[in-house]
């Protein structure tokens, strides 16, 4: 089996869950298609031209027959319609206690940033029986993360956040690839998925815990960048606080009220005239050309960390 | 075959190297005319179709060229043959030529143009010079084409996604969206006069009941063609004002949305899908009702089921999309919509089987094509549903699985038709017999050489391997050599017809008007056809496929 692979590894309840997925809905193509096929064969021997056979009363057209064929079918789809979106919207629900990683990928390499500031390059260590939750920024053109191992794979592009979680059951060395053809080097983007024990992975981050946690990290830069001067609570200029808004709703101008998610954070960092909240300026400037999006992870993560009760510093 | 020896040549001729021609060779369209200027101003759909076929068969060779490239490259894991930029540029030019200079116009412009007028009993096309005129407009098209690829080639993938093709590619793209801006024009204005002439030129008693189910299909094609080009068209013009000019639509440093892009291609390029294959579908009941021959089984649902694929094709473009980001919600209707189009799909193909039945089946090559056709169709089609169905489409997304799925419909698919319809019309479009054993063995490589390079695809895509990789994990190597093995079968069988259906043009045996004994105008007609197609208007005054049924004991 090592010569032809034929089945990939599955690592995951839900990777076990697509496989299954994919071999009834094997099943069930082949069976509709088996009459097609066996027919065929059948009847272009049974009724070769000039054989003898019994071609009487041949029927042009029964429409009982011809629904049955169209309905029949397209039940027993959309009981495998159901299944399968079901499955595909618990991708984009993760558990609330899944562990949060960040990843930027560019032209042509994967950085994954861990919250306690660990970053590795083309290479993910991620702990067995903990929900991960991977959110993805990209710095120039799409890309797409795949980890066929646990049948998952997300595009990754540019402008804005987005998200998938997993949780292996099985620990290992697993192929990480970019499937979304993003230049010249496409086929070189790629990595390995490290799925180790809770314990090595402690180790793991004890070991490779020389950069301060990216919280930490975002702390300096909203500091070094300015935006302290203007959204620490003692500041003179009229800006929003930016304590306990992560999670939470946030009035806009427009009348709309937003969750100010991972998303509005970095949207506002980049693009801060497309939402203004609710009785202030529009006077913040883009901080689009000046950050890339490992920093504006960072900040991101710094302004997640600021609960209530906990001031600036 | 029925033989039709009536117009044997003089047979003192035959030795005088197979020259000697018939009475009706003398008189027909093939004859009205040897100089190239006959050829290149002919305003006669018979011609053009057959300007077509040489200027499609060209673009298909220079596809193919590129094609064997990526297979040979692809035999061993590190990229040996091709450097990466050599083998992005290889992809994209094989997709760029085989999507819109071969399988778009491959059978409406070439069938199409031929045999339209002759099924429904006109002398033309409705707008003749137009319908040179998008001849010239393709040439113009493929010599875009051509100079892209001197000039050093394109490496954005036949998609052209942004924002790579806008800010990050080195390549022509503009060149090369100029060529497929241009060849849409060629579309349009094709599918237009299918639209206009179907509508206006039937002869008296082809009501739309009687149309012929290639009709139907072209019809239904054409309608695709005059929709949903110029969305094309539009988004090729956006993407060279953002390369030019740095216009913010589709790039987010610009302030552009990059999945903006993806929906106006796929609003384009899914219901391209249907362009390729409604024709195809549409041979293929020509093949199965003139194979069996007997009325094909349920005409009405047939027929319609052509317009269904086509107005469905519209609302399914999204299932391109599900692991890009845009929202779940959407991704779950355009997966339920995405199962509807097997409805119609399901129907030709169970009807085609239910025509069989009872039928006098010939295993001439026309029919094995057809045959070849539907085990093709119905596994692509099937393997599209499991992209249909979200879960396995996030897995299988932008694999060798997609690749698989989608040459099964669109070259498995295309091709057998194509030859399917070449084998069975080539006697009406040159007047003489080919012989039936080489093609029966073309049949026979094609479909061999096919399964055996694309079957191993899906397997590759379900174990991860992503599309457009020119550097590949060794353990896929197996897999990738018996696709190329595969390959080179399938080149073979796309060699051979060249052979024997050019020494047919000299010696094979005059067709006669029906070799096939198949209905349809088009055989009442000599072949070759005269330049005005009829003698007289044909009258119609019987439904399509009127094939002889036994009734009864007493009509034994």
């Amino acid at each position: 089996m090592n010569f032809i692979p034929l089945w990939p590894p599955s690592i995951s309840g839900y990777s076990h869950q697509v496989d299954l997925l994919v071999i009834a809905f094997t099943a069930l193509i082949i069976s509709l298609s088996a009459p097609v096929f066996i027919l065929l064969v059948v009847f272009a021997a049974k009724y070769r031209r000039g054989r003898p056979a019994d071609r009487k009363h041949a029927p042009n057209r029964n429409v009982a027959l011809e629904v049955s064929w169209s309905v029949i079918p397209f039940v027993a789809l959309f009981g495998f319609y159901v299944w399968s979106t079901d499955l595909f919207a618990r991708l984009y629900r993760p558990p609330a206690d899944a562990m949060q990683i960040d990843v930027v990928a560019k032209q042509w390499m994967w950085k994954f940033q861990h919250p306690e500031g660990q970053a590795e390059i083309n290479e993910l260590h991620v702990p067995t029986g903990q929900p991960v939750k991977l959110t993805m920024a990209s710095q120039d053109v799409i890309h797409s993360l795949f980890i066929p191992a646990l049948r998952i794979k997300q595009d990754v592009v540019p402008g804005r956040y987005t998200t998938i979680w997993f949780a292996v059951d099985k620990p290992g060395v697993y192929r990480i690839a970019c499937s979304q053809y993003c230049g010249t080097n496409h086929s070189e983007m790629a990595g390995s998925f490290v799925a180790v024990s809770p314990t090595d992975y402690a180790q793991w981050l004890s070991r490779s815990a020389n950069d301060p946690s990216l919280a930490a990290e975002g702390a300096g830069l909203f500091r070094s960048r300015g935006c302290s001067g203007c959204h620490d609570p003692g500041s003179s200029a009229r800006a929003p606080s930016l304590v306990g808004l992560y999670g939470n709703p946030v009035p806009l101008q427009s009348g709309q009220t937003v969750i100010a998610d991972d998303e509005y954070i970095r949207d506002s960092i980049l693009l801060p005239q497309s939402q203004i909240a609710a009785g202030y300026q529009p006077i913040m400037p883009t901080f689009q050309n000046v950050l890339s999006e490992e920093d504006v992870l960072k900040i991101v993560a710094y302004i997640k960390s600021l609960r209530r009760g906990e001031a600036t510093q | 075959m029925t033989s039709n020896m009536e117009q044997r040549p003089d047979p003192a001729n035959l030795d005088d190297r197979g020259l000697s021609e018939t009475e009706t060779e003398r008189v027909s369209y093939l004859r009205a005319g040897h100089s190239l200027k006959s050829w290149l101003l002919t305003t006669d759909h018979k011609r053009i179709a057959i300007l077509y076929v040489l200027s499609i068969t060209f673009f298909f060779f220079i596809g193919a060229m590129a094609a064997a490239l990526i297979r040979l490259d692809l035999l061993t894991p590190a990229g040996d043959l091709l450097t990466n930029e050599g083998y992005n540029r290889a992809f994209t030019l094989h997709g760029v030529v085989m999507v819109w200079f071969f399988l778009i116009p491959s059978i409406p412009n070439t069938f199409g143009n031929f045999l339209i007028p002759l099924m429904i009993g006109a002398k033309d096309l409705a707008f003749p010079k137009l319908n040179l005129l998008s001849w010239y407009i393709y040439v113009i098209a493929g010599l875009f084409t051509v100079f892209v690829l001197i000039a050093g080639g394109v490496d954005t993938g036949w998609t052209f996604y942004t924002p790579l093709s806008t800010m990050y590619a080195n390549g022509n793209v503009i060149l090369a969206a100029s060529a497929v801006f241009i060849v849409g024009f060629s579309s349009i204005l094709t599918g237009l006069n299918f639209i206009v002439t179907v509508h206006k030129l039937r002869c008296p008693g082809m009501t739309w009941n009687r149309l012929p189910l290639f009709v139907w299909s072209i019809y239904a094609t054409s309608i695709i063609l005059v929709l949903a080009t110029p969305v094309l068209s539009i988004t090729l013009v956006l993407i060279s004002l953002e390369r030019l000019f740095g216009l913010g639509i589709f790039n987010p440093a610009l302030g552009g949305d990059p999945l903006l892009y993806q929906h106006l291609f796929w609003f384009y390029s899914h219901p391209a899908v249907y362009i390729m294959v409604l024709p195809a579908l549409g041979v293929v009941s020509e093949l199965v009702a003139a194979g069996a021959r007997k009325p094909i089984f349920g005409y009405q649902f047939v027929a319609g089921s052509s317009i269904a694929i086509a107005a469905l094709g519209f609302f399914v473009w999204g299932h391109h999309m599900f692991v890009s980001g845009q929202s779940t919600y959407a991704s779950a209707v355009f997966s339920f919509l995405s199962i509807a189009v097997a409805i119609p799909s399901g129907i030709k193909v169970y009807n085609w089987t239910a025509t069989l039945f009872k039928g006098h089946i010939s295993l001439d090559p026309p029919f094995l094509f057809a045959m070849a056709f539907i085990g093709l169709f119905v596994f692509g089609g099937l393997t599209g549903l499991m992209l249909a169905m979200l879960a396995i489409d996030v897995h299988v997304h932008d694999t060798y699985f997609v690749i698989a799925h989608f040459h099964y419909i669109m070259v498995g698919g295309t091709i057998s038709a194509f030859f399917g319809a070449l084998h069975y019309w080539w006697p009406k479009i040159v007047g003489r017999m080919y012989s039936l054993a080489w093609g029966r063995l073309t049949a026979i490589f094609f479909f061999l050489g096919f399964n055996l390079t694309f079957f191993p695809q899906f397997l590759l895509g379900y174990l991860g391997m992503p599309r457009r990789y020119h550097v590949y994990p060794p353990e896929f190597q197996v897999l990738n050599v018996i696709s190329t093995g595969g390959a080179a079968v399938l080149g073979i069988a796309y060699i051979m017809p060249f052979v024997y259906l050019t020494y047919s043009m000299r010696y094979g045996q005059p067709a006669g008007n029906d070799p096939w004994g198949a209905t349809g105008l088009e055989w009442t007609t000599p072949s070759p056809p005269p330049k005005h197609n009829f003698e007289t208007i044909p009258v119609v005054d019987r439904p399509p496929y009127d094939y002889e049924i036994e009734m009864g004991d007493d009509d034994a």
